[in-house]
């Protein structure tokens, strides 16, 4: 069976226009694949593309050249050039992504935020509350935190959320951008924990982790970004 | 949203002159059912000339807008009947304007208000209409017990949320909304955008926004267009607009925006 998630010459640049125009690249020639029950870590300093790569995938950012193909739904689809709408239907049910940061929204609770990606796609409130609590309880996150917004939660906290609202789809692609980094070793571990049941549920993650303990415990596979990299040596 | 094959709204090269001055030039999109469209600019830059002409509030000088009716069946707005027409805006579509005194009538109850727009549809059963209308004036969070009092005696946000119940009362399949959070204090916005956020996963509703708000337009879109001078120059993904935005214009626009 093919790998669930292809990169094929994928080249990114960003064009300033508010600075004359001037043209930054920042990766090309990436390719790699992530096979199912593995998880696939992009290594390399920071500022190489590592994020960008991410982003690409998951639509964030627009894709210069090069193919990014998913399997969704048992068809091959292009990320790079598919329909928003494609895009979005891809994210409701195969590709899910924990960013850096949580996006928070005024008024709505941690619990329902963890539940929202669960409650998108058909599941009854009452039972995608009731997982976004059995995760929420797993990560730590005090129970008196569920029913209020994050937006005043510490960096940690709300990094939690956001841990269990990707964690909370069985989405066969997984995207992690640093989901560790604000995190004490207690949680760490349960991190690596559920890391490692995706990997046993067949989920082909791919992440970002400076963490060296997080990402000897976890990769598969180590891509060197610094490879893909569009700029000259400095 | 659900995936059908058949887009609610096309709109085909809509282009508006006022005399000699243009107001929107060669736009064309498909709105798709439960989608919302974010359409962002500057003042002058088209956009509520554009809702008003997709909305058939207002007659393009060129191009063409189709709707897909409840029956499955495209429609070309401009070749229907006056009558049809009004018909639509009044059941099947709603008009959430920046101001609620131009979508409300703020000498009646606000509870005749809301029923107003079931009687439209045909709905003669008194104790079901205030039952319908207490029901929604909830859902927008005004209490019950101000259903007799006129919107006048409103403050701005409830007036807003008042003019959102009015319009989906009739459960339409589409609503048109132009800077709906336009006038209101920020802590009021957050509450209008929840409530609007909550609605459209809800009711699996189709919404075209015309802001200035690229805030608003990230918390409540999924896909958005940017204009300049009349015309889309950018369009997309709100998250890929935003996050990696390519036309100069849009660079400026997001660069713009201030960090708290």
């Amino acid at each position: 069976m093919a790998a669930p998630l292809v990169l094929r010459n994928v080249r990114k640049s960003f064009t300033m226009h508010l600075r004359g125009g001037i043209e930054i690249p920042v990766v090309d020639g990436v390719d790699f694949q992530a096979e199912a029950g593995t998880c696939t870590v992009l290594g390399g300093p920071s500022g190489i593309g590592k994020s960008s790569i991410l982003k690409m995938i998951y639509g964030n950012y627009g894709v210069d050249g090069g193919q990014i193909l998913i399997n969704h739904a048992g068809t091959t689809m292009d990320l790079a050039s598919a329909e928003p709408r494609t895009v979005l239907d891809i994210r409701r049910r195969t590709l899910g992504y924990v960013s850096q940061f949580l996006r928070t929204v005024p008024r709505v609770s941690a619990l329902d935020i963890v539940a929202e990606p669960l409650v998108r796609t058909g599941t009854p409130a009452k039972a995608a509350r009731g997982n976004a609590s059995a995760l929420l309880n797993r990560l730590n996150l005090p129970q008196e935190l569920w029913d209020l917004p994050p937006a005043t939660f510490s960096g940690g906290e709300q990094q939690r959320v956001n841990i269990a609202r990707g964690f909370i789809t069985s989405h066969p692609v997984l995207l992690l951008d640093e989901p560790t980094a604000s995190l004490d070793a207690r949680n760490r571990k349960v991190v690596v924990a559920m890391i490692r049941e995706k990997k046993a549920n067949g989920v082909a993650l791919v992440g970002i982790f400076h963490d060296a303990d997080v990402r000897d415990a976890i990769a598969d596979t180590v891509i060197d970004v610094s490879s893909f990299t569009a700029r000259k040596a400095a | 949203m659900t995936t059908t094959d058949q887009p609610l709204l096309s709109v085909a090269g809509v282009t508006k002159y006022y005399g000699d001055r243009m107001g929107c030039a060669d736009v064309s999109f498909d709105l798709w059912p439960g989608e919302v469209l974010a359409v962002v600019g500057e003042s002058g830059s088209g956009k509520t000339t554009l809702l008003n002409c997709i909305s058939s509030r207002l007659r393009p000088t060129r191009g063409s807008v189709h709707y897909a009716m409840r029956d499955g069946q495209s429609r070309s707005l401009f070749e229907m009947g006056e009558a049809e027409r009004r018909f639509l805006m009044r059941t099947d579509w709603g008009f959430v304007h920046q101001n609620p005194a131009d979508g409300l009538r703020m000498t009646v109850s606000a509870g005749a208000n809301v029923g107003e727009r079931l009687m439209a549809v045909g709905d003669r059963h008194y104790g079901r209409i205030r039952g319908t209308a207490i029901d929604w004036l909830g859902r927008v969070e005004i209490a019950a017990d101000r259903i007799d009092d006129q919107p006048r005696a409103f403050s701005g946000g409830m007036r807003q949320r008042l003019q959102i119940a009015r319009n989906l009362v009739t459960a339409p399949r589409l609503v048109f909304m132009d800077e709906p959070t336009g006038g209101l204090d920020v802590s009021v916005q957050a509450r209008l955008l929840d409530l609007v956020r909550g609605l459209v996963s809800d009711l699996d509703l189709s919404i075209i926004v015309v802001t200035h708000d690229l805030a608003v337009a990230r918390l409540l879109s999924h896909r958005m267009m940017v204009m300049k001078d009349g015309h889309v120059i950018e369009t997309g993904l709100t998250d890929r607009v935003l996050d990696d935005p390519r036309e100069p214009y849009t660079q400026l626009l997001v660069s713009s925006i201030l960090q708290v």
